[in-house]
């Protein structure tokens, strides 16, 4: 019984309890940048967790055969092979999207959460745990993308994946699909989920700098971002 | 040409700008401002790498394009900049000691910036010429230590605020960069008017 919970609790830590956006806080760029509509902001959750449930299978297979010190550049180009697969799919199938996001969708390669895990669990887990790990990170990415993208659009354009669901006599707030409202809603929001942890008595400190980071462990610039 | 390039530049720095407008290099921008010093220094090593990076993978791009492999541009470029910034670190640490103790502790934080891989596709993406391509990549890096110095006063004053609880630490972080985003946005237009582009 344990060993089934154990395998789901792998499922649902990224989810809430180490949601990689609210909670871990990484993924920022395409976070702020790609959820202007929530079709985009759903569209880049997706890719992202396609890119890394990959990875992390990939990486866990290979992780007794990759030497440890070559592994992040090993890592990084497993990671960009599939986010070239990735972008293919997408330009082939979803064209509007692939505009949409336009280079952001390369930058998968670069985002954080996905080499960060590769690091911090697909290193030290096997297959099937590392895979789970990887949807449940993906799940909580999606989320919060979709989250802040829906109420990006509807705040600033009226509409929900580009259906007019607010009356066109009330004025847009247009400054929420502009940069500004992104770094706005995303405040807010971090700042209602600290809200709500301090009433559940379970905090998190968030710490931006070598804390929070996830290659600090082997990072030689120790000590900069502080 | 002339006009094309200061054109490229400038608006790279206040209309496009890095940081504040195409959210590009997020995690330095909110982790290293805390200092002065370091944000400049940062941003020193981010303007070297960046400009350094664009004038190995343009050439790069175009041999690609030549042999049709225009796909494999994003794995190419992530392990050019990879190599580029080990390799600027030894040369620096042998040949020039005060340049890689200024910016040395910066450089291997670089390697996975998203605005060093952002600008070097943007400019295939845009389709730039060498020189165009430069002065991009030049004009992204000002841009990022303008808006990087810019903060790292902003956060000055921030720290002898007192926000509501929920609101301090990170949420308030972003809020101020919220409104230092708005007052990039007066610049829209202004350089399309002065270059007459």
């Amino acid at each position: 019984m344990s060993k089934e919970n154990s395998k789901l609790s792998y499922l649902t830590n990224g989810i809430i309890k180490e949601n990689p956006v609210l909670r871990l806080v990484l993924g920022t760029c395409p976070t702020l940048a790609v959820t202007t509509a929530a079709f985009n902001g759903l569209g880049m959750g997706l890719a992202a967790t396609f890119v890394l449930i990959c990875s992390n299978i990939a990486i866990s297979a290979l992780r007794k055969v990759i030497p440890d010190k070559v592994r992040l550049p090993a890592y990084i180009t497993v990671i960009a092979t599939f986010v070239t697969i990735v972008q293919m799919l997408v330009q082939a199938y979803v064209q509007d999207l692939y505009s949409a996001l336009g280079v952001y969708l390369p930058l998968i390669v670069v985002n954080c959460i996905i080499l960060g895990r590769a690091e911090m669990f697909a290193s030290k887990h096997n297959v099937v745990e590392s895979a789970l790990d990887g949807l449940g990170m993906g799940i909580g990415f999606t989320f919060t993308l979709l989250l802040m993208s829906s109420v990006r659009e509807i705040l600033g354009n009226g509409s929900l994946f580009g259906i007019t669901i607010i009356p066109e006599q009330i004025d847009r707030i247009s400054i929420m699909t502009t940069p500004p409202g992104g770094f706005l809603t995303f405040g807010m929001l971090m700042a209602l989920v600290i809200f709500l942890e301090t009433k559940m008595g379970q905090k998190k400190k968030r710490a931006i700098g070598c804390e929070g980071c996830p290659s600090a462990a082997n990072c030689q610039s120790k000590g900069a971002c502080n | 040409m002339a006009a094309k390039l200061a054109y490229i530049f400038f608006s790279m720095i206040l209309v496009n700008n890095y940081v504040l407008v195409k959210f590009l290099g997020i995690c330095p921008f909110l982790g290293v401002s805390k200092k002065l010093d370091s944000a400049f220094g940062m941003s020193c090593a981010v303007i070297f790498v960046m400009t350094l990076a664009t004038a190995v993978t343009w050439p790069v791009q175009q041999l690609l394009d030549t042999f049709g492999l225009g796909y494999l541009q994003t794995i190419v470029f992530i392990l050019i900049i990879a190599v580029l910034v080990q390799l600027v670190e030894v040369i620096m640490k042998k040949y020039m000691p005060p340049l890689h103790k200024a910016l040395g502790v910066y450089l291997p934080l670089i390697t996975t910036n998203c605005a060093v891989l952002g600008v070097t596709i943007l400019n295939i993406d845009n389709g730039y010429n060498f020189a165009e391509s430069i002065f991009c990549a030049l004009g992204a890096g000002f841009g990022f230590m303008l808006a990087m110095v810019l903060f790292s006063g902003v956060r000055k004053r921030l720290e002898d605020a007192k926000p509501p609880k929920c609101f301090e630490g990170l949420p308030i972080t972003l809020v101020a960069a919220a409104f230092t985003s708005i007052s990039f946005m007066g610049f829209g237009g202004i350089i399309e008017n002065i270059f007459k582009v």
